[in-house]
């Protein structure tokens, strides 16, 4: 049990640390929203292993539910900001971004 | 080698390549078609831990309907078919670097951890939900109750060791719904505002 447990946190963080070069390295910006929900992913992954192999019961499962529907409400919300960065600055790339620097 | 864990073995390696093509792919397209693989994969290890129920889900919403959404933002602030904005190649290998160390530094603390001797014995011998309403990976109904706020995998008299019994989540569903009806709402004025005031313009 605690080896098939080890796989899935394995892969969990491998999903975790793929999201987190992908919002570090891409300067697309829909590319960094990928990056976001790899990382949820990971999450998940862990979430319902621990749900699995261990006492915790149901929580884990319900726990993920939440993670995803969240996941579509950042992604909705985060998408609509980028409509609105697109349509003021033709492009979408996030090192364009710089308006607010002193 | 078991079914199980040859299965296993497959959806494992396919979401993790997958991923790792994510971030090794310049185009964004491509981008889009690989992390549908991954999250595909992740749904069928979801199915082969017994939580059929996560992994429908994460197919409707995540692999129906987020990366929809994520397609339709790439087509929407795409200039050309096949844009390319590139990172340096300096900042690639520098970023792989970080990667391997970030990965060895969690790969490092999850075999740190001795599961056999964690307090409590929090790790259970065989499936928890297997002598409870949860067997056979049927969560549906389990699941489904506990955000009324029932809890039939738990033992809710009492007994156990003093604690608190364990309540549902209905409060937590009740405000993530409120919640996706915000951000909808939100969504929407926030798409929309550039638009009119362009109309109102001309």
């Amino acid at each position: 049990m605690a080896a098939e447990l080890h796989s899935y946190l394995m892969v969990g963080a491998v999903l975790f640390v793929c999201g987190v070069i992908c919002m570090a390295t891409k300067r697309n910006g829909i590319g960094v929203l990928m990056g976001v929900e790899l990382v949820l992913n990971g999450a998940n992954v862990n979430f319902v292993a621990f749900s699995r192999y261990t006492k915790l019961g149901l929580d884990g499962q319900i726990f993920s539910l939440f993670i995803i529907v969240l996941a579509a409400a950042e992604a909705a919300v985060a998408l609509a900001i980028a409509l609105n960065f697109y349509n003021n600055h033709l492009t979408i790339d996030v090192d364009r971004a710089n308006k607010l620097k002193g | 080698m078991s079914g199980h864990s040859l299965l296993f073995t497959f959806f494992a390696l396919a979401t993790c390549l997958s991923a790792v093509a994510v971030v090794i792919s310049q185009t964004v397209v491509r981008m889009a078609f690989w992390l549908i693989i991954s999250l595909g994969s992740t749904a069928a290890l979801f199915f082969l831990a017994d939580a059929d129920f996560v992994g429908a889900a994460q197919l409707l919403i995540y692999v129906g309907g987020t990366l929809v959404l994520l397609v339709f933002g790439v087509m929407l602030t795409a200039s050309g078919p096949y844009l390319k904005i590139e990172t340096s190649p300096g900042e690639t290998i520098i970023a792989g670097m970080i990667g391997l160390l970030f990965l060895f530094i969690v790969y490092a603390s999850i075999s740190g951890v001795d599961w056999k001797s964690t307090p409590g014995d929090a790790v259970a011998t065989d499936s928890p939900l297997d002598n409870r309403s949860g067997a056979d990976g049927q969560t549906l109904r389990p699941v489904g109750l506990s955000l009324l706020g029932l809890r039939p995998d738990k033992d809710l008299s009492g007994g156990g060791d003093g604690d608190q019994p364990s309540t549902g989540y209905l409060l937590p569903f009740e405000i993530v719904s409120v919640h996706l009806l915000v951000v909808l709402i939100g969504a929407a004025y926030l798409a929309r505002a550039k638009r009119t005031q362009q109309a109102s313009a001309s």
